[in-house]
């Protein structure tokens, strides 16, 4: 019965030419060290998921950031879960992604012809940490105020451009329900965007070039 | 090793199959459970209201002419989320001959639009769907299932009471 089912969609949609061609791959002997991309891309989804739950609470406000993710966190059934996935879910990935590049690096997998998965994999660690640096706003209490000001403070020390780049991240030249407000929209959409279609490139590109066997002394 | 697996019906990759399978279900279903839940939380309690039956002076009832509805309104503020938000009521009051009260809620019973009193057609009229209630907050016409609904009420020391139920 479900056969049936299976072969009267892929019929029509060609779904066993897509699992074929995403999910039986021929790979090299690797170890687990190979699973950090699969494991980061999990954490990505998460993130997702879990951020677009948080939203159906969160109001990105001065007055109110913080009284409604007390909400969350304290009268909204899981939402201490929810949030708590979101957090360390944050953390992991910046981890995930970090050993993710390191592996890559050290056994020479971002070399000919994988030169654009590693330059697009380059950009998907910056828009992490760039998610990770607009997130931890959110919350708008002491922590997130004074690390948003020491974060943004830093782009003023680079020459000549440092002071607008910092009133263009501000939306002013101080703090203020502006900054929440763009780092939210970044956060949850200028951020994801651009994330997930470099995923895609990202992936397509292991997808189409396959990944690299482990060097061997001689090479 | 490997004939042995072939032997049960199970080879390695059926196998790893199962167990991704498996472990996909429990981390969706750990997420997604609660998710249902954390949806649906704030609809499904109290909404932190601090009405309890309460007792509501809408005005003395010598300001009210005999045969004329007036509308009296009132507000109570209540504890939704992480916020006081005001919750506006309007009554609609009518003296009748004999010291006897109709007090209606200005709720229409379709589908909660407010309705109001047209002193030309002596009919209640909800603007939304064209409902018309009676004087007496009846139906005349329109789409609504039931009359006007009304509330308890009582008169203190000259002061017309409504009994606001626990929402």
């Amino acid at each position: 019965m479900t056969t049936r089912w299976i072969t009267w969609l892929d019929e029509r949609l060609g779904l066993s030419a897509i699992y074929n061609t995403v999910l039986d791959r021929k790979v090299p002997k690797v170890n687990w060290s190979f699973t950090l991309g699969s494991a980061t891309l999990f954490l990505a989804v998460t993130q997702a998921t879990t951020g677009i739950f948080l939203t159906a609470y969160y109001v990105p406000h001065p007055e109110q950031a913080y009284a409604s993710i007390n909400y969350i966190m304290n009268d909204v059934a899981f939402g201490w879960l929810i949030r708590g996935i979101h957090h360390w879910g944050a953390t992991l990935m910046v981890i995930t992604v970090f050993l993710h590049m390191l592996r890559t690096f050290f056994y020479g997998a971002y070399k000919y012809p994988r030169e654009i998965t590693w330059i697009t994999g380059v950009f998907l660690l910056l828009l992490t940490l760039g998610s990770g640096f607009t997130g931890y706003l959110l919350p708008w209490n002491q922590r997130a105020y004074w690390a948003t000001t020491v974060g943004t403070s830093i782009t003023e020390t680079i020459p000549f451009i440092g002071p607008f780049i910092n009133e263009a991240l501000r939306g002013g030249s101080e703090l203020s329900t502006l900054t929440l407000v763009r780092f939210f929209s970044a956060h949850i959409w200028m951020i994801p965007a651009a994330l997930f279609v470099l995923i895609g490139v990202h992936m397509y590109l292991v997808v189409r070039l396959g990944i690299s066997h482990i060097p061997s002394e001689d090479e | 090793m490997g004939q042995d697996s072939h032997e049960h019906g199970m080879d390695r990759r059926s196998f790893v199959a199962g167990v991704v399978a498996f472990l996909g279900s429990i981390i969706a279903a750990v997420i997604g459970l609660p998710a249902i839940g954390y949806l649906l939380s704030p609809g499904l309690r109290k909404s932190g209201s601090v009405l309890t039956d309460e007792w509501v002076p809408l005005g003395l009832v010598d300001e009210l002419i005999v045969g004329e509805p007036k509308l009296i309104s009132f507000s109570r503020t209540q504890r939704v989320g992480w916020e006081t938000t005001a919750q506006s009521y309007g009554i609609y009051v009518l003296r009748k001959p004999g010291n006897t009260y109709d007090v209606f809620s200005n709720v229409c019973t379709h589908l909660s639009c407010r309705v109001s009193w047209k002193e030309e057609l002596s009919e209640y009229i909800c603007p939304c769907h064209d409902g018309h209630f009676g004087i007496d907050g009846s139906i005349i016409s329109g789409p609504q299932p039931r009359p006007l609904d009304t509330f308890e009420y009582r008169v203190e020391e000259g002061t017309l009471m409504i009994k606001l139920a626990e929402v």
